[in-house]
């Protein structure tokens, strides 16, 4: 499945240039406050990869995906995506680095869901019959066709976090960004997204420390501990090196670890 | 779908006043509104026509009168001020039974009496013909200041969340033994305030990262096309000028 979707989305983008779609090299942040975020990330994420960013709390995961976007100034280093430096192209880059917030709550802010996920096509001068398809394909593809009429807070948590993926869709991004898109959810609900997630024809990012879902959404992983990437393989092998996970506060779920040893 | 329980002012429907565009029938409203509240004191008839002519209206837009009657209950503390102005306006001059009244007072009572109900029922009719999300849009269509709009529609999404936060916190205090039964025992929860306003500050600061990943740069785009159509703008503005037309006459012959 992983594959069939990253065939599709390398050969959607006629613009796609040879190079990676994103590269960070030698990033630095430090919060206003003095803590060190992000302490040198090198990090290259090839078009169609799937590729989960794995970590303990405060190991500068949100920070990092908050620079993909623009959000933060770089203080050194650079951030390219598809080749441009991201603090030189704002909008283009927001177009193509779709961001998907921890908080459902935060990304979902108007009224209804139709207007939420119309927001960021409209911010891109889409009106109309071309508005109004976006917002159907979008929630389409996260089958959520049903609740366009709705206002997100009448809606469950699954059904919210997949209207804000929706949002982010409606952009037709080239790479997509999922922060801690599993927490607070129940199994069901986190199989299910995993299956969205199987199906949509971009690149993706998702930023976790839930290890199963990261086994079952992407083929590479990176762990990244106090603002730096410390190893980066195929997610089944990093996941059984016990020596690794132990070093980096990072654990599978009772009774995991043994059986697949 | 849900736009049923979107808000308890609201009834779902597809009645011709549930389909009018949102701005022709706040500008209805506006009309009405300045009708009754220029009506001359004592112009009984002219309540009468205001009154049926907000009776089309109610039965134009299919609402239950269950639903009406009892969210035009909001005015019974006006109703039950009006009823006393009778008795403490100065120069009584009629009397039931031992208990002097002034007929001018009753007549000054009974009009706010009126424009209470008047302009309450018709305020009914729009909000429940009209969701709160289409409102919005019809006050963007009517040039109110965006950041009105915007602010606005933001305490509208936002209203549950904050509620929900603040309903966790007093959960968690009440957890923990916190049983407040005076008014000394407020600091906890005014504490608690404080915190919400710090958390509701930072989810601001999140809401707007989240707004400028989406290529927001200031400024909201409209997403409705709010389309009045020809019919709307005759059907309401008879309505409303009828309206205007008996306050107009009642004023002239008073």
């Amino acid at each position: 499945m992983n594959t069939t979707g990253a065939d599709r989305g390398s050969s959607r983008d006629e613009s796609a240039q040879a190079g990676p779609v994103v590269e960070v090299t030698g990033l630095r942040y430090v919060h206003p406050d003095g803590t060190r975020a992000l302490d040198g990330v090198d990090l290259t994420i090839e078009r169609g990869e799937r590729i989960a960013i794995l970590g303990p709390n405060g190991a500068g995961k949100t920070t990092l995906t908050l620079h993909l976007n623009g959000l933060l100034p770089v203080q050194e280093g650079s951030v390219r995506v598809a080749g441009m430096e991201v603090a030189d192209h704002l909008s283009e880059v927001r177009r193509r680095v779709g961001l998907v917030f921890q908080d459902p709550d935060d990304q979902l802010f108007l009224g209804t869901v139709h207007d939420d996920v119309a927001f960021g096509p409209a911010n891109l001068g889409l009106r109309g019959q071309d508005l109004e398809e976006r917002v159907e394909q979008a929630l389409a593809a996260v089958g959520m066709t049903d609740v366009a009429a709705k206002p997100p807070h009448h809606l469950s948590g699954g059904e919210r976090r997949r209207v804000a993926i929706a949002t982010v869709l409606a952009m037709e991004p080239d790479v997509l960004v999922l922060d801690e898109p599993s927490a607070g959810m129940d199994p069901v609900s986190v199989h299910a997204l995993a299956q969205v997630l199987a199906r949509l024809p971009v690149t993706l990012v998702v930023v976790t420390h839930d290890l199963p879902f990261a086994l079952q959404t992407c083929g590479r992983s990176v762990v990244m501990d106090r603002g730096r990437i410390v190893a980066r393989r195929d997610t089944g092998s990093l996941l059984t090196d016990n020596r690794l996970m132990a070093a980096h506060r990072l654990a599978l779920p009772f009774g995991w670890g043994r059986r697949s040893r | 779908m849900g736009a049923g329980h979107s808000h308890p002012l609201h009834v779902h429907g597809h009645s011709m006043v549930h389909r009018m565009a949102p701005h022709v029938k706040l500008l209805a409203l506006v009309g009405f509104a300045v009708a009754v509240a220029t009506l001359p004191v004592g112009a009984w008839w002219a309540f009468l026509g205001l009154a049926m002519l907000l009776a089309v209206a109610l039965v134009a837009a299919r609402l239950p009168p269950r639903f009406v009657a009892s969210r035009a209950l909001v005015v019974l503390p006006f109703l039950l001020s009006a009823l006393v102005v009778p008795f403490v306006a100065s120069g009584h001059d009629a009397t039931v039974g031992p208990v002097g009244y002034s007929t001018e007072g009753l007549a000054a009572g009974l009009s706010i009496a009126g424009r209470a109900l008047l302009g309450v029922t018709a305020s009914i009719v729009v909000a429940g013909t009209t969701e709160l999300p289409r409102v919005l849009a019809g006050l963007e269509r009517l040039h109110v200041p965006q950041p009105i709009v915007a602010i606005a529609s933001f305490m509208l999404r936002y209203l549950e969340v904050v509620a929900g936060e603040l309903g966790r916190m007093h959960a968690a205090m009440t957890a923990r033994g916190h049983d407040p039964r005076w008014l000394w025992q407020v600091r906890p929860m005014a504490a608690a305030s404080g915190a919400l306003f710090v958390r509701s500050y930072e989810r601001g600061e999140r809401v707007h990262l989240a707004m400028q990943a989406r290529g927001f740069t200031g400024h909201l785009p409209r997403l409705h096309d709010e389309h009045a159509a020809p019919r709307d703008w005759i059907v309401a503005t008879t309505w409303a000028v009828a309206a205007l037309a008996v306050t107009v006459i009642a004023t002239v012959m008073a």
